[in-house]
This record gives structure tokens, C-alpha cells and sequence, in this order.
């Protein structure tokens, strides 16, 4: 019985996340207004928006990936904002959901502040050049933004397709700078009682990647969990759940310089953002609870499908070649 | 199989602190955002820009909202505090300063451990925080 109903569950929750992704209600309605509000009352879009972003709230966590990256492609994708509004709400979203699992994360240890504290000041320095850069494109002509935009999703569609973590990555010998700034630590894996001890390696090269990922936050609003992990884990060689940890904590501070850039020149727009924040915020939690149910890996493959899709109609949108509608 | 050392599997107080500031104002914050933004929404306080004329004008560009809806840009919020719609602002820009408020923890202990580089990395984090957040940096006028 039990078993029946979590295949029910499973049924359901896959089918809703196949019409929400794929043929959203809100993808009509989006279609239809071509200007602000499409003629539809002002409860409309923050309702519609809540329910949206509950539903992404819970595929993000199935999937693996943070609600920013869905949220910044698919929002611009489907509703009536102006790119810029979708960027700064797209930064709070990240940046609430990172700022309520931080303190479980510090708390257990699994934020490593020696490897976070100096990857965050590049990352947040360049998070606030790529917000000023995203800005002044969007103002020069916002279709340059989508387009990039559009691919930088299909560039990210591309790594969560083809990166393979590895849980504990082997580091003979510490570099120079790793040993320098004491960038290591250690942590009790729960499920083998062992203490796992860590350290970095080619941690320059880490370091200078994270100031493109600080550029790419901060100029299309996305977080950056999709490509911190990778970099901490692939290249700096830290073990996964470490980097899976600092990552989100990570997002707590480089997304806090980009979100007052894009606050402070007037971007966010609360009617639009607080549903947006909270939905993400609740499905989240709910996507948590569904873990044990749900096929996580079927999500994870369908999400880049759909990341593919809503880069492709950003790019299609922003070079204005009308392929995709 | 080694044996657990305890003391370096342990956070430092400071991290402690840091995870409790953290916890109490992103909730504080969440919890705002939510009273106010049905304030908002009730019409309990009227708000400076009209509901139809935001939902008219969110497909403009940052620049033209601004100047349709009269709405202030950087700081100047503070001013429209008794408007339901920049009241909203009060939990998100608590969420924001957190990060600023938990750095000083940090600062402060790793000044008690004498460890310069990264008293000076989370020193210069917080300036590069609070230069964001005054609101000097692009945010030039409409």
C-alpha cells in the first residue's frame, strides 16, 4: 500500500513537473502578454508566480541544482518581466534560500570557512562587475543579455550533463597558496564513522575560475552552485559533500554583493519577488521531504533538457530569429 | 580506520556565532517579508505605485520603471517606509546586511587567533559588502 502510494506520488509529482517545464500555464499566459500585465488582474502574476516557483522549488532540489539557475532562464522565459527584474529576483531567491540553509552548514562543519572566505572576496568583487556589466548591457540593449544569457544556460546544461563528481577526490601533495592560506580541514562521514581529512591543490587556478563564476552571478542573476561545485570538487579537489556545503554557504555572500547592486539601481519589485522568494523557499522544503520518493535522476536529466530549451528560447528571444515562438 | 579528533571536527566559537546571527535574521527576514508583503497586498498601508501601474510596467526596462512609477532608486526607499509597497524592502534588506553582521564575528576571532591573512580576507569582504550596499557602486541615476 505504502509502495503504491509513493508510485502514485512519484507519478504525480513527475507528470506535474513535465506540464509545469514543458507547457507551463503560465507559458500561455506569458504569450499573451505582450505587454506588463496582459490585461489580467494585478493577483494574477504574484499568485501564479507563488505556485510556479513552489513547483521549481521542488524540482531544484530533486535535481540537484540551486533555484536561481532555474528560475533566472524559465521566468524570463514565460512571464511579461523585463529581464532586469527577473535578474534581482532571481538574485534574492538564491540568496534567501543560501542564507537559511547556512546556518545547519556551519553549524555541522560542512562550510569550510578557510576555503570559503577567500574564494567569496573574488567571487563577491566580480559578482558586483558582472551585476554593473549586466546592467549597462541591459541598458545599452537587453537583447545582448538574453542572448548571452541564453548561453550561458546551454553552457550549463552542458556541464550538469557532462561533469562527474568525484565524492572524495585523492590530493597527494598541497600546492604553494593552499598551504599558505591553511586550506583544510576535516569531517566525520556519518555513514562510515571515519574521519576524512582534506586538502587543496591547484587552488590559483580555482581561484581565478571563480572570478568568471562571480562575473556570471552577478551579470545574469543565477547563484552559482552549478559551477562552484564542480571547481571545488573537479579542480581544487575537495571532497564532495564539503563542496556541495561551502558551495551554498558560498552563494550567501557572493549573491549578497550582486543583490544590492541590482537593489540599489531599483531592480527588484517586491510584488514580483516575495512570491517568488517564498515559493522557492517552501517548495524546497517539500522537495526535501519528497527525496526518498521521487527518481531524482530522471528529474536531474529532465531539468537539463528544459535548461536546454529555455537557453535556446533565450538565445532565439534575444537574437529575435522567432524560431521558437 | 583513524580515530576522530574531536577538536578539529568542531566549528570555532565564532562560527558558532556566526550560524546563530545567521539563523535568527534570515528568518527574521523571511518572516517580514511576509507580514509586510500582505500589508502590502491587504491594502493595510496604500502603496507609492499603484498595483496595475507595476504590473503595466514590469516588462520596461530598470530605467523607464523607475521614471513611470516615480519610484526611488539606491537608498531612497527609506523615505516611502509608510508605503505598503517599499515597506516589502525592510525583510529583504535584512537578508542582504546579514552577511556584513556575520563578518564582523569572524573578524573578531580570527584577531583573538592571531591568524592576519584571514582576519584581513574577511576585513576587506566586509568592505567590499558594504561598498555594494551604499549604494555608490552603478547605481547612477535615471
Amino acid at each position: 500500500m505504502i509502495r503504491n502510494a509513493c508510485t502514485k506520488w512519484r507519478i504525480l509529482l513527475q507528470s506535474v513537473t513535465v506540464i509545469l517545464l514543458l507547457h507551463p500555464l503560465t507559458a500561455g499566459a506569458a504569450q499573451e502578454a505582450a505587454t506588463g500585465g496582459g490585461g489580467r488582474p494585478w493577483w494574477f502574476w504574484p499568485l501564479i508566480l507563488f505556485v510556479f516557483c513552489f513547483v521549481l522549488g521542488i524540482i531544484a532540489v530533486l535535481a540537484g541544482v540551486g533555484g536561481g539557475v532555474l528560475y533566472v532562464p524559465l521566468v524570463s522565459g514565460f512571464f511579461p518581466f523585463h529581464i532586469d527584474f527577473v535578474r534581482g529576483a532571481g538574485l534574492m531567491v538564491a540568496l534567501a534560500g543560501a542564507l537559511a540553509a547556512g546556518p545547519g552548514l556551519l553549524r555541522r562543519n560542512l562550510a569550510s570557512l578557510r576555503l570559503a572566505l577567500p574564494v567569496a572576496l573574488i567571487a563577491s568583487v566580480c559578482s558586483i562587475f558582472g551585476a554593473m556589466l549586466g546592467l549597462y548591457l541591459s541598458r545599452l540593449n537587453p537583447d545582448i543579455v538574453q542572448t548571452c544569457l541564453g548561453a550561458a544556460i546551454v553552457g550549463i546544461a552542458v556541464l550538469l550533463l557532462v561533469s562527474k563528481n568525484t565524492e572524495k577526490p585523492v590530493v597527494t601533495k598541497q600546492d604553494a597558496l593552499g598551504l599558505a592560506l591553511g586550506i583544510r580541514g576535516a569531517y566525520l562521514d556519518e555513514a562510515t564513522r571515519e574521519r576524512v581529512d582534506w586538502k587543496t591543490h591547484r587552488t590559483l587556478l580555482g581561484l581565478v575560475l571563480f572570478v568568471f563564476i562571480g562575473l556570471l552571478a552577478g551579470m545574469f542573476g543565477l547563484g552559482a552552485g552549478w559551477a562552484n561545485i564542480p571547481v571545488l570538487n573537479l579542480v581544487m579537489g575537495v571532497p564532495l559533500k564539503i563542496s556541495v556545503a561551502t558551495s551554498k554557504f558560498l552563494l550567501s555572500i557572493t549573491d549578497t554583493s550582486a543583490a544590492w547592486i541590482y537593489m540599489n539601481k531599483g531592480c527588484v519589485i517586491p510584488l514580483m519577488a516575495i512570491p517568488s522568494i517564498l515559493g522557492l523557499m517552501f517548495g524546497s522544503f517539500v522537495g526535501v521531504r519528497l527525496l526518498s520518493i521521487a527518481k531524482p535522476k530522471f528529474i536531474r536529466y529532465m531539468v537539463i533538457l528544459v535548461l536546454f530549451f529555455a537557453g535556446f528560447k533565450a538565445m532565439d528571444k534575444g537574437l529575435g530569429l522567432g524560431i521558437m515562438g | 580506520m583513524k580515530e576522530p579528533i574531536q577538536s578539529d571536527l568542531k566549528p570555532m566559537p565564532e562560527q558558532l556565532a556566526y550560524a546563530n546571527v545567521l539563523f535568527v535574521g534570515a528568518w527574521l527576514g523571511i518572516f517580514l517579508m511576509i507580514i509586510t508583503y500582505f500589508l502590502y497586498l491587504g491594502g493595510v498601508l496604500a502603496p507609492h505605485v499603484d498595483l496595475g501601474l507595476v504590473t503595466a510596467n514590469w516588462n520596461k526596462g530598470v530605467d523607464e520603471y523607475l521614471a513611470v512609477t516615480q519610484s526611488p532608486h539606491g537608498w531612497g526607499w527609506v523615505k516611502f517606509l509608510s508605503k505598503g509597497d517599499f515597506l516589502n524592502f525592510v525583510g529583504m534588506v535584512l537578508l542582504a546586511v546579514l552577511t556584513i553582521i556575520c563578518y564582523l564575528f569572524l573578524i573578531v576571532g580570527y584577531q583573538k587567533r592571531r591568524d592576519r591573512i584571514y582576519m584581513i580576507i574577511a576585513a576587506l569582504e566586509v568592505l567590499v559588502l558594504a561598498s555594494a550596499a551604499s549604494g555608490l557602486l552603478g547605481t547612477g541615476g535615471h
